[in-house]
């Protein structure tokens, strides 16, 4: 049998084998290029079952939503567009900035490099706090999936939950540690722990810019819609090209109205609901029965999606201490390819969910 | 460590015992050389210890319903035990053990050393994997012993939302999710390896075809297993959050949860089936020392199975309402799925046909596996067309005819693969004649557990019942007598394998006389397998193996 001679014949060469195999190259691959296919496909084939993933999801809208089209028409106008599309465009952006990183790492750029995955973290975290003030918007109208849905009435008062102010406990503590671990890098000179603690620091930063510039970008639309709602009051229907940012005074949903439930006292401004739709077909489906399950949906989707965010931001927190390290080269660099290619994907899961989300009105 | 590196004994040079003083055994030693080892040799046996566990528990489960049953009315159990020890039964036989038998205890073993290389492509991955099984089963048993799952190992909505039991509900999704990642990783792990890291020689159809069977299961766990994994979660938002998507009080619908469940769960039958297929296929050409017949419509229909199974799930739901047209499509998809098993039967007959048959444990189990294997695939006709369908939904006849598929197909499989490649795993040869007898009674016991259920369903007796009319008790005694022979039948196998470990002489390197790169390995291996990736040829070429009864084993003659 010649592979078993093959085989014990190899073996007199066993330690030596050993010496062959660099660091980053794993024992039981054979070359460079073996370890980076394999890698490669297995990232594939993990992008495979993440669109899986989601497919469910996607099958569960394309079902409600074929089913019942005016509850999607009707809820989508809960959703702030803007904030949306500065999303989308901090991800596409942070795609470029994760593309140019793979870049980096096959030319031995690791200033550029870490300077890169700083960025990408950077706008994963600016996302996560754009979504935050618009996931604490709603909660603070009611807006909540399935059976805690709260019919939404021109009129209802809503209070100051500080759901946002929870949403940030814990992005602050980290970023707390972050600024720590700053100082420390800075007073032990040690440039490895500058370059991890920087990027992570900024990245909370940029969290609570994406918060600050959600709550601008928000309380803008609110008073939007107060000065349309002023002008409304005073020249009833005059302005109905603006028909979506409107809120009305007078109509109570037809069904369910026992069900109406007034949070706090706030005023009333940012129910963005026109009198004409809260008359038929729309009343009806302003209900927890109908409306909660696109907020179901909506929730699911996003909130899966924000996960793999979070996912992502971990990896490339892992990617950034292998880059301060200095250990990609143009033969090594699959990790940052492959964590690319992931960031990819989750962008591209975004592209897809701001349109069917935000965008069907 | 490079001694241990050294394959020590070259069978081609007939010298000297073939049992190696180093292997992957006694490689490195205490808890943690094996509770952190990145050795698929190692993991795989983890696997399999914890999937037997789970197998014995499963079957307490399963004896304690037949023992219930016993008398039409007023078994030992109340009716909401009853409930809880049927789901109980399902769910970890399903999940716990069928699901990652084959794949992850002997796939994990053998993949690597079919292949000729040092390890799977992803070790910690592996070692990840096992760790959230472990973590599925921890779940799992939080789910038994603190509350009582009684939704049935399907988790139907509205059962699942409704139940009382919300805490088990929620731990044992959680747990099935968890066992979901362990399942796509372990597939995921298997195809990178087999892609990318082939020896020289071994083009795709010089693979063995236990690999094209892994291969073939890999696709479903890594393609099927994702929308499990996003059905019990929201499954799981349902319960906790009351998002309402499958509930009909908030506008959702129900049946979505059973397309979702079973878009998975039925390709999740081929997981558990097509690496059984492989296993046989193995079993049949060594033990008939005769190159295995139609080698490539078997890895064919290996495939095959794995892409029909997508398109089929609609069959487990024809009474749950769906249209006419689309039950009619169902059914008639069901049917192609039963021209690659039949291809695989007939093969395996084939390569009986003029071989030299071995009749030893492998190969009366190999031959156990064909007989409930065509009983159980030919009784799904039936129950694929519309109108028995009707007639037979959720009877007993159902649970025969799955009973035979995965029990009498997927477990008589594992148990062979398990005697066949035990020596390779231990180092140890069993006690051949006890081993046989086990199988003889394993064979009668299943049978007469089962064959009495298809006659119960026929007559209308409906499963998950806690009581039955009167008229159905003689049956039904029958099939508890069975049960108990079969509990026996698997208790002598375990003790005729714990023996050997003990008492069992050394095994020789290759002790059936295989032509697979395993046979090539000492047993057991060491712990790198194979210094080089070895050049290999055909994989059923037995030309020139002869048995050599100083070593008590075969050996390759130049």
């Amino acid at each position: 049998m010649t592979a078993i001679q093959e085989t014990a014949h190899e073996s007199e060469h066993a330690q030596d084998h050993h010496h062959d195999h660099p660091a980053w190259l794993a024992h039981h691959f054979d070359d460079a290029e073996q370890q980076f296919d394999a890698g490669k496909l297995g990232m594939w084939l993990f992008l495979v079952t993440e669109v899986l993933f989601f497919s469910g999801m996607f099958c569960a809208y394309s079902l409600y939503r074929n089913r019942d089209p005016q509850v999607f028409e009707f809820c989508s106008r809960f959703l702030n567009e803007k904030l949306g599309a500065i999303n989308t465009g901090v991800l596409l952006f942070s795609s470029l900035t994760m593309a140019w990183a793979v870049r980096a790492a096959q030319l031995k750029q690791h200033k550029l490099l870490v300077g890169m995955l700083g960025a990408t973290l950077g706008c994963a975290a600016m996302f996560l706090g754009v979504k935050a003030v618009e996931y604490s918007h709603k909660w603070e109208l009611g807006l909540f999936p399935g059976k805690f849905y709260v019919s939404q009435i021109p009129g209802a008062a809503h209070g100051e939950h500080g759901y946002l102010g929870s949403l940030c406990i814990v992005p602050l503590i980290l970023t707390i540690i972050a600024g720590v671990y700053y100082i420390y890098s800075l007073a032990t000179m040690s440039k490895f722990h500058q370059q991890v603690a920087g990027p992570i620091l900024v990245a909370g930063a940029c969290f609570f810019g994406g918060v600050q510039l959600g709550r601008i970008l928000e309380a803008e639309e609110t008073t939007h819609h107060a000065a349309e709602h002023a002008a409304h009051e005073h020249s009833p229907g005059a302005s109905h090209d603006h028909s979506q940012d409107h809120s009305a005074g007078e109509l109570l949903p037809e069904k369910e109205g026992g069900e109406v439930i007034a949070l706090g006292h706030k005023s009333i401004e940012d129910v963005k609901v026109m009198s004409e739709e809260l008359k038929t077909p729309d009343a009806s489906v302003n209900q927890k029965s109908m409306a909660g399950l696109f907020f179901s949906i909506y929730y699911c989707m996003t909130g899966v999606h924000a996960v793999h965010i979070i996912g992502g931001m971990l990896v490339i927190t892992w990617l950034i201490v292998k880059a301060a390290r200095e250990e990609f080269h143009d033969q090594y660099f699959g990790p940052v390819d492959n964590v690319g290619l992931y960031w990819h994907l989750v962008d591209f899961i975004w592209i897809y969910l701001f349109p069917l989300l935000y965008l069907i009105t | 460590m490079s001694v241990a590196d050294r394959p020590i004994v070259s069978p081609a040079s007939g010298e000297g015992a073939a049992y190696p003083e180093h292997h992957f055994l006694n490689h490195t030693s205490g808890f943690l050389s094996w509770a952190l080892t990145l050795d698929h040799k190692r993991i795989g046996l983890m696997y399999l210890v914890g999937v037997m566990s789970s197998f014995a528990l499963g079957g307490m489960f399963a004896l304690m319903i037949r023992l219930h049953l016993w008398n039409f009315k007023d078994g030992w159990l109340s009716n909401q035990t009853y409930n809880q020890v049927f789901t109980l039964h399902g769910a970890i036989m399903v999940f716990l053990f069928i699901i990652p038998s084959i794949p992850a205890a002997l796939g994990n073993f053998l993949l690597p050393i079919m292949l000729g290389t040092k390890d799977v492509a992803f070790p910690r991955l592996n070692l990840g994997s096992f760790y959230l099984w472990v973590t599925g089963l921890v779940l799992f048993l939080t789910a038994l012993s603190i509350t009582g799952l009684d939704t049935g190992w399907t988790f139907y909505t509205p059962y699942s939302i409704e139940t009382q039991k919300g805490g088990a509900v929620l731990a044992a999704t959680f747990g099935v999710f968890v066992l979901g990642f362990s399942s796509i990783f372990t597939g995921l792990n298997f195809i990178v390896t087999i892609n990318t890291m082939r020896p020289p020689g071994m083009t795709w159809f010089r693979m063995p075809l236990f690999l094209w069977a892994t291969y073939a299961t890999s696709i479903i766990q890594v393609l099927a297993t994702p929308v499990l994994g996003i059905t019990v979660l929201l499954l799981s938002a349902e319960r906790l959050l009351g998002i309402g998507i499958f509930d009909p009080k908030l506008n959702g619908d129900p049946v979505t949860f059973q397309h979702f469940f079973w878009f998975y769960s039925h390709p999740a039958v081929y997981i558990m089936i097509l690496p059984a297929m492989g296993i046989i296929s193995e079993l049949m050409s060594v033990h008939c020392h005769k190159g295995i017949f139609g080698y490539r419509m078997i890895a064919y229909s290996s495939v095959a199975i794995a892409l029909f199974g997508f398109l089929v799930w609609g069959h487990h739901m024809f009474t749950s309402g769906m249209a006419d047209v689309t039950t009619i499509v169902f059914s008639a998809l069901t049917f192609t799925v039963s021209i690659p098993s039949a291809i695989k039967v007939f093969n395996w007959l084939g390569t009986m046909y003029q071989g030299t048959v071995s009749l030893n444990t492998p190969m009366l189990y190999a031959l156990a596996f064909i007989f409930l294997f065509t009983i159980g695939g030919l009784t799904g006709l039936p129950l694929g067309a519309l109108a028995l369908d009707m007639h037979m939904h959720d009877t007993y006849f159902v649970v025969a005819h799955f009973h035979y598929v995965m029990m009498g197909g997927t477990l008589v499989a594992f148990l062979g693969g398990l005697f066949h490649w035990w020596p390779k795993m231990t180092g140890k040869m069993f006690n051949d004649n006890v081993g046989m007898i086990s199988a003889a009674i394993v064979f009668v016991g299943f049978n007469l557990t089962f064959l009495p259920q298809f006659v119960l369903g026929t007559r209308g007796m409906p499963r998950r019942y806690a009581t039955y009319l009167e008229e159905f008790q003689d049956l039904h005694r029958l099939s508890t007598i069975g049960s108990l022979t079969l509990g026996i039948g698997l208790l002598v196998a375990l003790l005729v394998l714990l023996h050997s470990l003990f008492y069992g002489r050394r095994a020789p390197t290759n002790p059936w006389g295989g032509a697979t790169l395993e046979w090539v390995c000492s047993s057991p291996p060491p712990h790198d397998n194979f210094a080089t990736a070895p050049t290999v040829g055909d994989p059923y070429d037995f030309n020139g193996i002869e048995y050599d009864a100083k070593q008590g084993g075969y050996v390759k003659k130049a």
